[in-house]
């Protein structure tokens, strides 16, 4: 799927045509540089790889500066294949090549968003997998409100199996939203409004893609 | 990154230069643009303000009050909704909070609003 690196900017609202309020998410997308071409003939698959966000120099090791220097370009934070699409592929695929957020996008576009979602550290099984607790806070519940309930069974097993959801860390892993919809493409600020929100923090980096 | 959420807003921002400054307890009329089949046509709405919330943000919103027919009515309208023709500033209020909320148990005597006269200046 084509797509582009972006970072998050914040959320915000704007009206529809029919005057309805849309809850936005504004993301600084791109401009990306495209650092390797991968080919059918020497990789097996079809891929650009696209790079986003400055790094200085002397935070980069000789090798990927060597990558860089390759494309004729400054180091880069994030580097991210995208693959597997055909249509869009030769209009992108050429090393060094700068890529803005309207060569891929169009307003009207439904996209995906993948990003690293926020932590929440330890939580709960109410919290983290939805469990809906005990249900009163009568009747004898002392205190076991959002307990997890029964581990399992009693002499069959005789042991908890395996993937029982538990209490633990929860949130800082990488969430991808289906399905969003582009509001708006300002080409020159390099931003995309995307209806609804998406997953990470402010400044996080973000994968958007058809 | 603030600037850029900035530009985003900046759309609206001559939108909302237009809109007269009104707060809690004015009265205000709205001119609410109101479709019926293809056809388009222009209600007022005139009453009190009860609040105004989320300040200075694309998603500000602001509520009027008006009694109909012995019926109390309410309408929440985003600041910079398309839908708002125009706002009209009818009168100012004089009260001492934010959020008229008190207001809507009350009807007659209870719920008038003294009228804040323009503090005339001693030429």
């Amino acid at each position: 799927m084509p797509g582009i690196l972006g970072r998050k900017v914040g959320m915000t609202s704007v009206f529809g045509a029919d005057g309805t309020s849309i809850s936005v998410t504004v993301i600084e997308a791109g401009p990306c540089v495209v650092t390797q071409v991968r080919s059918q003939e020497v990789d097996g698959y079809k891929a650009v790889q696209l790079a986003f966000g400055e790094k200085k120099e002397k935070n980069t090791s000789m090798a990927m500066q060597g990558h860089f220097k390759k494309a004729n370009t400054t180091p880069k934070k994030n580097l991210v294949e995208f693959r597997d699409f055909t249509a869009e592929f030769d209009a992108i695929a050429e090393l060094g090549k700068e890529i803005k957020v309207g060569d891929i996008f169009a307003e009207g576009d439904f996209i995906d968003a993948v990003g690293t979602s926020k932590g929440k550290g330890f939580q709960g099984v109410v919290k983290r997998y939805g469990f809906a607790g005990v249900g009163g806070q009568t009747h004898g519940q002392h205190n076991r409100l959002r307990a997890p309930g029964s581990m399992g069974n009693a002499s069959f097993a005789a042991r908890v199996i395996k993937g029982k959801r538990l209490p633990g860390r929860m949130g800082g892993e990488r969430v991808k939203t289906m399905n969003l919809k582009v509001v708006k493409i300002m080409p020159e600020q390099n931003l995309i409004l995307i209806s609804g929100s998406v997953p990470g923090a402010k400044n996080s980096t973000i994968i958007l893609q058809k | 990154m603030a600037d850029l959420m900035k530009i985003v807003e900046q759309e609206l921002a001559s939108k909302r230069a237009g809109i007269p400054s009104f707060k809690s307890g004015d009265t205000i009329s709205v001119h609410v643009k109101i479709s019926e089949g293809n056809k388009e046509r222009i209600q007022q709405f005139q009453g009190v303000v009860l609040y105004r919330r989320g300040t200075s943000t694309n998603g500000e919103s602001f509520s009027v009050r008006k009694v109909s027919n012995g019926v109390g009515v309410e309408r929440v309208f985003p600041l910079l909704s398309p839908s708002i023709e125009k706002i009209e500033f009818v009168k100012a209020g004089k009260v001492r909070r934010a959020k008229l909320f008190y207001l809507k148990g009350r009807q007659g005597k209870s719920a008038r609003i003294k009228e804040k006269l323009a503090a005339v200046k001693a030429a």
